[in-house]
């Protein structure tokens, strides 16, 4: 899962938003945490045989489906650490696919990339005047950005794609994939090793395995931004300003930040991010763009990050979780889903012997 | 009586007119920016409205989206947000379908059933956001997108055949079966087709609106804790109950959302359902400032645009151009109403420091507006 780079990242947070409550965790309590999640797991699909749980594809390609969810969550963050409640993610998205798609079919995938993360800033800038400077409702700004950002897309739609061989109003042409790395020997022997199906040892192949295996390099990148963003956010004095104007902007005011400036830069950074997942959706998931195709997906980002208790650590961990049950659908069905039953029925009974 | 404010009443007007003078421009300058004649679209609407089968599905259309609407805004009076109103109406229109078309009764009866039972499915929907809420203080912002996600996986399992749903021969569409005739809603024939006789049901639905949150002790009570939940708490509301109460008619109101188009036109639910009624809803609760005459006109105009620009594609323009329109309404319309809220304070501000400046005693506002 997605989970495994980011966790070192959630080692260290001090104060997480209601105080120090809870036990720290520390880096070995987490490798102890994921170990034993990792073993339950393994101990589900001895049990239940679903050999497909833990498989390279099925971790490679839950990887692939959180990165956007993950994308969306980190924007909210961003924005939410400032104090803007960020509904918009869903329409920033939409303007990521469709810019990111606009430009990749003309001048290459990367270039697509930075105008997938350029469509979504100007969402963000869109959403930070209408709540910053003229303090309106942030969750009514966002629903409007959401309703602009479809329709403003539909509409550039007829007049670019429609135009072009192999488009329509409805998609883009086929984006030139960005490449995708495989590390030679390693990726083979996680494979071997995985079809052996033995207890545990066989389950984290698979799982480092996906992690390696026909990663696509701006998944990499996506990856590298959950550690990026904890680093910004929370030991730098940029990091310490725009949390304080999220967290008492009066105070900030009177320490001599420009909250203005903070807040503003926040929601538009919270938007390029949401761009880039949408860019990701379009370059590196389909390879082309479609009406319609981040299907709620900014929402869902915003659910990860609450779930995550607004840390990025907890945010991938939720992101990974969705991206999983969404692979697990895909890839396989009933036997998968009957597998994860059990889990939850384990869990179940522990936490009630608890 | 209440002294009738002029300036007030201008300064009410001025929001929403502003606003649409603004969205309009806004909407010839994307036009003029994409090549295309910036008045020619908006004459060929007109134009449309013009036809008596248009109007007929304009006024069809209204009563949709008043319904609503109106749900939402049930719930913003109580500072409540409920994005969920479209989950709620899907799966309320979708079980509703479902138990019409399973029994056969008389048919005031039948179609009191199916009614009841959308709106018991609704309240159910928007009543788990509720107690979350009010248990746990769980958003119910973030838990009705949640809930709108799983009412549409829990839609598409439900209407499987192999679950409850059917499949009409030569078809891929899934449904859930026809309701019988007994329990169709009578229809208005007028020139042009047929008014659904539900939206009647749904204008008659404002004035109750108006009634219960104007005229009685819980629509009051409703309106003080959204206005101060510590102010209404200590003035002996119970805050957490009037929050559950307030979402559970949201979703009984937006469970009746579905019942126009159910009970008048397709008889069925399938997947050709129209979706995204509630996120209309929103944007006609904003437009409309929660007040049921505000509601019913902001409705009329977004199914205006709704219903007029499907024929723009003949004539050689994007029918999308109406839906830059409505977010460039809902954006214009929130930043208009800020910005004339400031403007009337600063004038009541300036007002009452001329007075004190002129010497004379505070006068209160009742008789400054004399």
């Amino acid at each position: 899962m997605s989970t495994s780079n980011a966790s070192a990242a959630s080692a260290a947070p001090k104060a997480p938003r209601n105080g120090g409550r809870r036990p720290k965790l520390t880096l070995p309590v987490i490798l102890l945490i994921i170990a034993g999640g990792l073993a339950l797991f393994s101990l589900v699909r001895v049990i239940s045989g679903a050999n497909d749980l833990t498989s390279v594809g099925q971790v490679s390609g839950a990887l692939q489906l959180a990165v956007p969810i993950g994308l969306a969550g980190l924007g909210g963050l961003w924005a939410e650490r400032a104090g803007v409640i960020n509904i918009g993610l869903e329409g920033m998205m939409i303007l990521g696919t469709w810019f990111g798609a606009w430009a990749g079919f003309q001048w290459g995938p990367w270039v697509g990339v930075l105008m997938g993360i350029a469509g979504g800033a100007l969402g963000g800038l869109l959403h930070a005047v209408i709540t910053i400077t003229f303090n309106v409702n942030h969750i009514v700004s966002g629903v409007a950005v959401n309703i602009l950002a479809l329709g403003a897309t539909r509409y550039l739609s007829n007049f670019t794609f429609a135009e072009e061989p192999g488009g329509s109003s409805k998609q883009s042409p086929r984006i030139d994939a960005i490449d995708r790395i495989t590390i030679p020997g390693l990726s083979d022997w996680l494979a071997d090793l995985q079809d052996k199906h033995w207890f545990f040892v066989s389950d984290l192949a698979g799982v480092l395995g996906g992690l390696v295996t026909n990663l696509s390099l701006l998944t990499v990148v996506a990856l590298l931004l959950i550690p990026v963003t904890y680093w910004a956010l929370w030991h730098t004095g940029f990091g310490l300003r725009l949390r304080s104007c999220g967290e008492n902007p009066v105070a900030a005011e009177s320490l001599g930040v420009n909250v203005y400036k903070y807040k503003y830069i926040a929601v538009i950074i919270s938007g390029g991010l949401a761009g880039l997942g949408g860019a990701f959706l379009a370059i590196v998931s389909t390879g082309i763009y479609q009406e319609g195709q981040t299907g709620g997906r900014g929402y869902i980002g915003l659910a990860a990050m609450i779930f995550g208790n607004w840390m990025p650590g907890g945010m991938a961990l939720g992101a990974g979780l969705f991206g999983f049950t969404d692979s697990l659908k895909l890839r396989g069905g009933a036997e998968n889903v009957h597998a994860m039953l059990l889990l939850i029925a384990i869990l179940l009974v522990v936490a009630a012997a608890w | 009586m209440r002294k009738f404010d002029k300036d007030r009443l201008l300064l009410g007007l001025a929001g929403p007119v502003l606003a649409l003078a603004v969205a309009f421009v806004l909407t010839s300058v994307v036009l003029l920016a994409s090549d295309r004649d910036p008045i020619e679209p908006f004459r060929l609407m007109f134009d449309a409205a013009s036809f008596s089968d248009v109007q007929v599905l304009i006024i069809n259309q209204t009563g949709t989206y008043y319904l609503a609407a109106l749900a939402v805004a049930v719930g913003f009076r109580m500072n409540l947000f409920n994005i969920g109103v479209d989950g709620q109406y899907r799966l309320a229109a979708m079980v509703a379908a479902l138990i019409g078309a399973a029994v056969e009764l008389p048919g005031p009866l039948h179609i009191a059933l199916i009614v009841i039972v959308a709106m018991l499915v609704g309240a159910f929907w928007a009543g788990i956001a509720g107690i979350l809420k009010t248990t746990r203080g769980v958003s119910e912002v973030v838990s009705t997108i949640m809930l709108n996600a799983i009412a549409t996986s829990l839609i598409a399992w439900l209407i499987l055949p192999s679950n409850f749903g059917e499949q009409p021969p030569g078809s891929n569409d899934l449904t859930t079966g026809d309701i019988p005739e007994s329990g169709w809603f009578p229809a208005l024939e007028v020139t042009g087709g047929e008014i659904y006789g539900f939206t009647f049901v749904a204008f008659a639905l404002g004035f109750v609106y108006w009634f219960v949150l104007n005229r009685t002790r819980f629509g009051f009570d409703l309106r003080a804790t959204g206005a101060s939940s510590t102010a209404a708490q200590a003035s002996g509301v119970d805050a957490k109950k009037m929050v559950l109460t307030a979402m559970l008619i949201s979703g009984a109101v937006a469970g009746l959302a579905g019942m126009p188009t159910l009970l008048g036109d397709t008889h069925t639910y399938s997947f050709n359902f129209p979706v995204g009624v509630g996120f209309t809803g929103i944007t006609i609760a904003l437009l409309g400032r929660n007040s049921p005459v505000g509601i019913f006109f902001a409705a009329l105009l977004v199914s205006f645009l709704d219903k007029t620009s499907a024929d723009l594609d003949q004539h050689g323009y994007e029918k999308e151009i109406a839906t830059i329109m409505q977010g460039l309404i809902v954006i214009a319309v929130v930043v208009s109403y800020e910005l004339v809220r400031q403007y009337g304070l600063r004038r009541q501000q300036r007002k009452v420091g001329e007075e004190l400046a002129a010497g004379h005693a505070l006068k209160t506002a009742k008789e400054a507006a004399k």
